[in-house]
């Protein structure tokens, strides 16, 4: 995409180096304007030879629309700032916006501009881009990008501008190349439109132009605009002024059109074109764009137009790809003919040019050393947009399974799944759908070929669980020798009596009891009867072979294990277990329809002892018995201590009753650990069965006794050689008894209540080992915290869970799942064994070539989950898909998922904090990353400009994710983070499945002041950035584990009122765990959006209202993540400028 | 020698004391000649009903190493107000408070008849006593229900200001908190881990959390009001939470799988309780009350496996040395009991179970600490009932009959060294001038500890002559022998008891008929009984024998009268006439013979043996038989088979047993039902007499005796007949057939 305008920026205008310089002065001075708006147009026209290419014609048609309107204002004010800039700076212009912006940072010069600025955008608005029309002036192009904004944001910008210098002053020297960078992505589209020549030139040139252009064009311009031929100049002199990369020569053979001329070119033409063509679609990008708070970024112009160029971009890119509907482009686009005529770009790319891009971490750089360039920011991918897109194109129809290798829709839309042979994408989603038929095709991409596996996944209600298919005594029909299990693909053959295996080709019989006839196809007759032949997922019943020690399984137990040490007690966390405990048991998860749950339930408490609790249903009263020696964790009692939930229910309420009495007064503050795992380990190894612990715990364990530990919390570490032992545990103790709790499927789930280091990293060990899930609540007070402890505990303990579950995956020839990432133990290198897997657990696969693949047949895999169901019921659960392979890179990158893409980056890095310095981690990562996007570029990407930096339409966002994941607690800590935080975090990470990491690593952020209080639906997201707040405003964001609610200190005291009962903005407490229950639209709005969100995540969020300007403040914006951080992370504009360098790097 | 029975039999009732030889033979030399060694046996707590005790503490010699109590052998100089210690001759002066002594106002303890006194001491805090239950809960369902029934029964006869406590215990100990409302609450510990005392207390939460020195605030004796109150607590207060407690007491709730032994974790139960005495009240009487219903089978102590197919070991393995567990298991009980007697507690063992229950392992507990061992086939057997009850069971003054953590202190005169003693006690290596190097018994020390004891314990103590035959002891010496032993009384007062006796030295050459005469051969048989019982626990039977033999043979030679080679020419004074069939007997006894007795069941009897008195033991040695017929009234009769007559009813008491028999003639009668019929009145008064002397024996002895009813033919015939002297057996032409 168009991303990076920047990188043209300084080159094209500039000539050969000494253009440079010479632009600035010239060009400036004289017109300013014109050139910036243009470039990003210039960028459809730009690459002519990608349009050519088959695919895009629908991608482009897309892009138009969104990106078209709003494109203007930016340009407008570029010029007057020019002057001040340098080039660089007016590349930043281009941006639109953000050009100017750029130059804004010295204030001085800057503002002057704005008022400038910000008229003209108003005044271009109208265009969208015309890509076809070359012609318009410089000038009119930088409207159209102002257009963009104007249409929504116009009127703010103004005000902005005087605030905005201060802001953006954090991302300065970022943004700046950014900005260069936009401009030049776009040019390849431009390219396409080539025919009429000025558009073709302008998109490259758009890009480019601006920023050089500008300054320098203004001259130009005027001249160039007529004739095309300008922009070739000009594009030469943008390379050159790059000296590094695009060099003078390159020019003619890269980009050499998009560039210079074009974009020059491009813009005006452009602009004309909106002009005519009413402004557009866009809109929907620019609405939600607050104009203001982008102003008070940049200050001056007309920072605000969100939507931009950049976005457009993208949008073009989205348009390549096949998954774009186009209507938008049409519309968008209908101004240039050269679109429809043209195959449509070549896909996606996008494309940023970078030239300058400063390194997100130059950062320190003082500003003023370097040039600054500045991105617009709404010139690049957008997530937000991107799932919008997604949503609207893809919500509406059920997603149908049948087909192999189809790239189901974003985790982020809600569709429904037709299973008609693959499992659907709420079990297994990939990262590529298309798979290379070599390894080495799989090295040169470096795209990690990976499934996010979620076996056990909860099924909306319209979706029909998988069927139980019982093959009676032998047990399911497998393949004699890969022992793969009967499947839809499995090959039927001699009538019927064989079949041969999808995975190893080896034929095996067909039992007799199994024979069916084949129809004329070669289907066998009762294809449609057994789901194990016409479905991709289902389940078979065990045989007593499947069994441990070839028993069938007992049912299993859930063990309570509370901690009763002092400030258990004092918290009053204690009681309120025993309470919720009471009216919870009654909600044990049961199998199907059966009347009560086969679950048995035990209890125990501790502190540096354990008491065990005999509460056989004979008992007047429950009996407590002591174990003090934890040395030598034992289980005293074996009947009494298990007991069905409705035969002991009155000794156990007395024990509820009396537990939180018994220890009212205690003083006993230390606590052990280790053995109250193994106390329930034993206790169930007793009782010959599989089960839950959920212990309850609150401080680190230092009574004497087996996996003591001691307080090793160490800030100094970060960022050192041996920060990676904060992740690690204390001991190995804690392995070797993880390894005997999945061996008796003792599933750990734990609950922490601390109030200062308990070490984290080694107490989850056993937890994470045994696929139990951690529930941290730092500072645990009972009227804050508690609604959101009883929703986690409640939904824990009633949540769909299996124990004793042993996965294999297994492939076809050719790949090997090699890696496995996720909440479990493994003893051998394919089995992952947990002793219990929940419904939102999900472990990660990792694939590698093994041999080739071939096109014709795809690859296969199978994901064989065995387990016993909560019921005792020993099951597998059966999930197959089938991918696509490829001999073209392209395919790849054009089948490809982002979001599961960076939940097995965010995974692999988590899991590298464990062995390597967490710099190393990111650099790999950083690294890994461009070299996907490198590939990219090399091979699949039409050729431009090295200044521009293309994406693949399927991975526009990564680069965004990816900073999201390079910003995260673990991997870049801010000083408020705990070690604590940070491996639970880790922990967490690793079991989520992709819609989890998509919104834990990009929250959404809702304006609530936008939400419609009549409809059931959600405010449109924005995204994530401090510039898109507006004072007036109220927002919510959510990442999965929070959700804050920001109050601007402008909003109006009626919706203030409305919200929270208060009549003040001052008045509104920070403390409230809740939204208080106000009779009122807005407030019930609010609450059920909440709701609503806390019902779609696994875990009960909690509510924070942090209030402008407020301390808490801090810790929101560490959310919003596409700004930099306080830790040191690079906003979204100054990474992208870091990935393109390295990409450059890569490719030079 | 009708006086010196009288001598003995006086001294007896007054100073509890029976000497082997009531004069003493003057020289070393000569008194090894005599065979029998000096020696006496001690009931250091004899019953008196007309000994008063003082209230003051007893006048001690002022040598640090003597120390010996003023008595009525010392010389007395009421002017100088000195007294002359008759054990070392030292000086002493009196205290003040006998300021106005004199030979008419003379203090009890200068009294000749009061050569056995008793004070009372105010000496430290008084605690009261202790009974810890430790309670087996593998168990028949009936059994245990008997049990739990013993116990609560039991807390009635509890004093009420007593501490109690109860542990429990099968697979798994459990130490029940007894305080708690509401819940009922126990410490449950695992039963295969051996742990220290240390270990305990903690896992107890019984130590004492390190009070941090306050600075400037003394330190106010916080003497906290016993920790261990939750375990141990008076009977009054928690009567009826402990009576529910034992009510809902279950049967091991493990799964025992067929062909298997509950798990049964006897060793780690008793080091528990041993443990949390020893951490909560060292050195206060107490009573670990061990219930078990079966061996040990798993941890520290465990004696068989819990295999049913491996039977548990019999004389026959340990011989084999094929008793896998015994050793590992003896020696952790040896450690507990010798960890017990040093706190000054002791453990009684309530075993009842037809096959052992590790009794041979675990004697040492009982032996070492003064405790009781009872032996029975099952809990719900009047055996068992009433021997327990027994125990609670009152003195003629209302008091308990038991006193706890004594140590008994015996003091001689220079002529006489102490070898050594052997009885219900642990030696508390005092090495003293008057401590021998030769020892016998227990010995090396002048001091022993008896953890519990009861007015019949009884001490064998032996004496060794150390005075020169080239020094005679000028004619008219007496030597002396003073016993002190502290005590705490059942009352929780302290006591000490403090017995002075003098005998008579005489040269054994020109007097040794004054030494015969004085011989008494009850004593010596008891007294070498002792001997070669506590010589059989160490060495194989054989020898013991051969020993006891030879010991006999020896003191035929010495005081028989004989020709040589004419064995019908051999005479023995009367003092020693019985003396050889006692020997006979003996060899003959359980307690040297394992023969048909289990391990256990030798264990038991020799637990006994060193600890009854003189008539007990006597009775262990040679069963009594009585013989009830129409020819007149009882008579005891030779324990002989030609004793046994058809129209005889007997009655023997071994002390174990009583068995009473039925002649032949009398059993037909008795089935034909004469008895029934008012003419044979008189039969059925024979039938009833035997019974009502069985029942008085059966009142008054502890333990219970195993009390049988058999007639002539019957199978349970063979207690009889198994003691009785086989002098017609089926080899010398019996006229009735033998059954048997």
């Amino acid at each position: 995409m168009s991303v990076n305008q920047q990188a043209h920026t300084g080159p094209p205008y500039g000539q050969p180096q000494p253009g440079y310089q010479g632009y600035q002065q010239p060009a400036y001075g004289g017109q300013p304007l014109p050139a910036v708006p243009q470039s990003q147009y210039g960028a459809y026209n730009g690459p002519m030879p990608g349009y050519q290419q088959p695919v895009p014609p629908q991608g482009s048609l897309r892009a138009p629309p969104t990106s078209g309107a709003p494109p203007p204002a930016s340009g407008a004010s570029l010029p007057s700032g020019h002057l001040a800039y340098s080039q660089f700076g007016h590349g930043d212009v281009q941006n639109g916006i953000p050009a100017s912006a750029a130059p804004m940072q010295r204030p001085p010069a800057s503002q002057p501009f704005l008022p400038g600025s910000a008229p003209t955008p108003v005044s271009q608005t109208s265009t969208f881009q015309q890509y076809g029309h070359p012609p318009a002036s410089v000038q009119q192009l930088s409207n159209h990008m102002a257009g963009m904004t104007i249409g929504s944001t116009t009127a703010s910008a103004p005000p902005p501008a005087g605030l905005g210098y201060g802001p953006p002053t954090s991302v300065p020297p970022v943004s700046g190349s950014f900005s260069a960078t936009g401009s030049g992505l776009y040019t390849p589209y431009t390219a396409s439109q080539g025919p009429p020549p000025t558009s073709v030139s302008q998109g490259l040139p758009l890009a480019q132009p601006p920023f050089p252009g500008q300054p320098i064009s203004t001259q130009r311009l005027p001249t160039q605009v007529p004739g095309f031929a300008p922009p070739p100049s000009s594009t030469g002199i943008g390379l050159s002024s790059y000296p590094p990369t695009t060099g003078a020569p390159r020019p003619p053979t890269m980009p050499g059109p998009p560039l210079p001329g074009q974009t020059l070119a491009g813009p005006p033409a452009s602009q004309p074109n909106h002009v005519s063509s009413p402004p557009p679609p866009p809109s929907t990008m620019a609405g939600p764009h607050p104009g203001p708070p982008m102003s008070g970024l940049h200050g001056p112009p007309p920072p605000t137009h969100p939507p931009q160029p950049g976005y457009q971009m993208q949008q073009n890119g989205s348009f390549g790809q096949v998954r774009g509907p186009q209507p938008n482009y049409g519309g968008a686009y209908p101004g240039t003919p050269n679109y429809g005529s043209q195959p449509g770009p070549p896909p996606p790319p996008k494309r940023l040019d970078p030239d300058s891009i400063p390194s997100p971490q130059l950062n320190e750089l003082p500003p003023q050393q370097k040039p600054r360039h500045r991105i617009d920011p709404d010139a690049i991918p957008s997530p937000i947009q991107v799932i919008e897109d997604d949503r609207s194109n893809r919500g509406s129809e059920p997603f149908v399974t049948g087909v192999r290798g189809q790239v189901p829709p974003l985790v982020t839309t809600n569709f429904l799944v037709k299973d008609q042979g693959n499992a659907s994408p709420r079990y297994i989603r990939c990262t590529s759908y298309n798979i290379p038929c070599t390894s080495d095709m799989a090295k040169q991409s470096q795209v990690p070929l990976a499934a996010v596996i979620k076996p056990l996944a909860t099924l909306p209600p319209e979706e029909t669980l998988p069927y139980l298919v019982d093959h009676g005594e032998s047990g399911p029909v497998r393949c004699n020798r890969c022992k793969a299990y009967m499947c839809p693909f499995m090959q039927f053959i001699e009538g019927g009596r064989r079949f041969q295996c999808c995975f190893c080709s080896c034929v095996t019989e067909v039992p007799p009891h199994y024979f069916q006839h084949l129809d004329h196809t070669g289907k066998r007759v009762d294809f449609y009867d057994r789901p194990e032949l016409s479905l991709g997922s289902y389940e078979f019943l065990a045989t007593v072979d499947y069994c441990k020690n070839n028993k069938f399984p007992t049912p299993p137990a859930f063990i309570f294990m509370i901690d009763v040490s002092y400030n258990a007690m004092k918290s009053g966390l204690v009681r309120l277990i025993c309470e919720e405990l009471k009216s919870l048991l009654d909600y044990l998860p049961r199998e199907g329809n059966m009347e009560e749950s086969a679950i048995r339930v035990g209890f125990v408490t501790y502190n540096k002892v354990l008491h065990f609790y005999n509460v056989k249903s004979s008992l007047a009263q429950p009996q407590m018995m002591v174990v003090s020696d934890v040395a030598d964790m034992f289980v005293p009692l074996l009947d009494g201590f298990l007991v069905n939930v409705n035969e002991s229910r009155t000794v156990i309420a007395s024990l509820l009753d009396q537990i939180p009495e018994m220890f009212a007064d205690t003083r006993e503050t230390e606590t052990v650990f280790a053995p109250v795992i193994q106390a329930g380990l034993e206790a169930l190894k007793a009782a010959e069965c599989a089960g839950k612990l959920f212990i309850f715990h609150t401080s680190l364990p230092i009574a004497e006794a087996p996996g003591k530990l001691k307080n090793r919390d160490d800030k100094k570490l970060i960022n050192t050689d041996k920060e990676k032992t904060l992740f690690q545990p204390q001991t190995s103790f804690y392995n070797n008894l993880a390894k005997d709790c999945v061996a008796q499927g003792c599933c750990v789930d734990l609950f922490l209540f601390p109030n200062q280091y308990l070490d984290v990293a080694t107490l989850g060990v056993v937890t994470y080992q045994t696929g139990g899930s951690i529930y941290k609540y730092a500072y645990f007070q009972l009227e804050t915290d508690q609604d959101r402890f009883l929703n986690d505990l409640r939904r824990d303990v009633q949540k769909e869970v299996g124990f004793d579950a042993v996965m294999r995956v297994r492939t076809s020839t050719g790949i090997r799942a090699t890696d496995f990432f996720g909440a479990f133990y493994m003893s051998n290198t394919t089995d992952v064994e947990m002793a219990g897997l929940d419904c939102d657990k999900t472990i990660t696969v990792e694939f590698k070539h093994d041999d080739k693949l071939s096109e014709d047949s795809g690859a296969l895999l199978q994901c064989a989950l065995l387990y016993t169901s909560c019921a005792g019921q020993r099951r597998l659960r059966i999930h197959n898909l089938s991918l696509n392979c490829c001999t073209q890179l392209a395919d790849l990158y054009r089948n490809c998922e982002t979001d599961t893409l960076i939940n097995y980056l965010a995974k692999y890095a988590y899991r590298g904090v464990l062995s390597s310095p967490v710099k190393t981690v990111r650099d790999a990562l950083i690294n890994q990353c461009a070299q996907i996007l490198a590939c990219y570029r090399k091979n699949c990407a039409s050729p431009s400009s090295a200044g521009q930096l293309i994406l693949p339409e399927c991975m526009k966002l990564l680069p965004v994710y990816l900073n999201c994941v390079l910003k995260s607690d673990v991997l870049q800590p801010g000083p408020e983070v705990t070690t604590d935080d940070r491996a639970y975090i880790r922990q967490l990470v690793t079991s989520m499945d992709v819609a989890e990491t998509n919104v834990f690593f990009y929250p959404r952020l809702l304006p609530l002041t936008k939400a419609d209080v009549d409809s059931d639906s959600l405010p449109a997201a924005i995204r994530n950035s401090e510039e898109r707040l507006s004072k007036g405003d109220i927002y919510l964001l959510e990442n999965g584990l929070n959700i804050f609610v920001w109050v601007g200190v402008n909003v109006q005291q009626g919706l203030i009122q409305n919200l929270f009962g208060v009549s003040s903005f001052s008045q509104i407490s920070n403390a409230l765990s809740t939204l208080p229950v106000l009779e009122n639209p807005f407030s019930k709005k609010v609450r059920s959006i909440i709701d609503m969100l806390q019902v779609q995540r696994s875990r009960y969020m909690k509510l924070i209202i942090v209030k402008q300007e407020d301390k808490l403040e801090m810790l929101f914006k560490h959310f919003l993540v596409e700004d930099k951080s306080l830790s040191g992370g690079a906003s979204y504009v100054d990474f992208l400028c870091h990935m393109h360098k390295e990409i450059r790097q890569l490719l030079s | 020698m009708a006086t010196y029975l009288e001598f003995i039999q006086q001294n007896e009732e007054r100073d509890g004391v029976r000497f082997s030889w009531n004069v003493w033979p003057s020289s070393r030399l000569e008194a090894t000649r005599m065979v029998v060694p000096l020696a006496c046996l001690l009931t250091p707590l004899k019953e008196r009903l007309d000994l008063p005790p003082v209230q003051y503490e007893p006048v001690l010699c002022s040598r640090p190493t003597c120390k010996a109590v003023l008595n009525p052998l010392c010389q007395v100089d009421y002017r100088a107000k000195l007294w002359a210690c008759n054990f070392c001759f030292q000086r002493n002066q009196f205290p003040p408070a006998y300021a106005g002594i004199s030979e008419v106002n003379q203090p009890a303890e200068l009294m000749p008849q009061f050569s056995t006194i008793e004070y009372i001491v105010q000496r430290g805090p008084q605690t009261p006593l202790i009974f810890l239950y430790v309670v087996d809960t593998c168990l028949e369902e009936e059994d245990l229900q008997a049990l739990k029934e013993s116990l609560q029964m039991s807390l009635s006869l509890l004093p009420a200001d007593a501490l109690v406590g109860l542990i429990t215990f099968g697979r798994m100990v459990q130490v029940h908190e007894l305080s708690c409302e509401g819940i009922s609450k126990s410490y449950v510990f695992r039963g295969t881990k051996d742990l220290t005392a240390k270990q305990i207390q903690d896992m107890l939460g019984l130590s004492r959390p390190a009070v941090p020195i306050q600075q400037g605030r003394p330190l106010q004796t916080p003497e906290q009001p016993v920790i261990s109150s939750r375990f141990l607590q008076p009977v009054h207060k928690i009567d009826m939470n402990l009576t529910d407690l034992l009510g809902e007491l279950q049967r091991d709730p493990w799964p025992v799988t067929q062909g298997k032994r509950p798990l049964r974790s006897t060793g780690v139960a008793l080091s528990i309780a041993v443990g949390l005495l020893e951490g909560t009240f060292p050195n206060t009487g107490a009573r670990i009350m061990l219930f078990t219903g079966g061996p040990p089978t798993q941890g520290p102590g465990m004696v068989v496996g819990d295999e049913l197919k491996t039977p548990i070991r019999s004389w026959h393995d340990i011989e084999k040395d094929n008793a896998r567990f015994m050793k590992k298991a003896t020696k952790h009980y040896e450690t507990l009991a010798n960890r017990t007697a040093a706190n000054g507690h002791c453990i009684d063992i309530y075993a009842c179970a037809l096959d052992q229950t590790g009794l041979l392992e675990m004697k040492c507990c009982a032996n070492l600490t003064g405790g009781q061992m009872v032996m029975g086939d099952s809990f719900n057997t009047s055996l068992f009932k009433q021997t327990f009850q027994r125990v609670f069971n009152k003195g003629f003054n209302g008091e308990f009959r038991m006193a706890f953590g004594a140590s008994l202190d015996v003091k001689t005169s220079r002529e006489l060294k102490i070898a050594g003693a052997i009885g219900p006690c642990i030696s508390l290596n005092a090495k003293g001038p008057c401590v021998s190097e030769n020892e016998l018994g227990i010995g090396g020390t002048s001091q022993w500890k008896i953890c519990s004891l009861d007015p019949s314990t009884t001490l064998a103590i032996y004496f060794e002559v150390v005075n020169q035959h080239n020094a005679p002891i000028p004619q008219g010496g007496r030597g002396a022998v003073q016993f002190v032993t502290q005590y705490q009384h059942s009352s929780t007062q302290k006591r000490i008891r403090v017995t002075t006796i003098a005998r008579n030295w005489a040269d054994a050459q020109s007097q040794l008929q004054h030494i015969e005469a004085a011989f008494d051969q009850e004593a010596a048989a008891v007294l070498m009984a002792r001997l070669g019982v506590y010589r059989a626990e160490s060495e194989e039977g054989p020898d013991v024998l051969r020993w006891l033999d030879r010991q006999l043979i020896r003191l035929c030679q010495k005081f028989g009268q004989y020709n040589k080679d004419d064995p019908n020419s051999f005479r023995l004074s009367e003092s020693f006439s019985l003396y050889p069939q006692f020997m006979f007997h003996l060899r003959r006894s359980p307690f040297l013979q394992v023969f048909n007795n289990s391990p256990d069941e030798s264990s038991y009897y020799r637990h006994h043996f060193a600890r009854q008195d003189l008539t007990q033991s006597l009775i262990m040695i040679q069963p009594i038989l009585y013989a009830y017929s129409f020819h007149g009234p009882p008579e005891p009769v030779l324990l002989d088979s030609s004793s046994i007559l058809p129209d005889r009813i007997l009655l023997m008491d071994t002390f174990f047993q009583i068995v009473i028999y039925l002649g032949e003639t009398i059993a037909q009668w008795q089935k034909a039902g004469y008895q029934d019929m008012p003419e044979y009145e008189n039969f059925k008064h024979l039938l009833q007499a035997p019974l009502d002397d069985a029942q008085e024996i059966l009142q008054t002895r502890f333990p219970m005796p195993r009390y049988i009813h058999t007639e002539h033919g019957g199978s349970q015939a063979r207690f009889l007949l198994s003691k009785v002297n086989p002098s017609q057996t089926h080899n010398n032409l019996y006229a009735w057939g033998q059954v048997s």
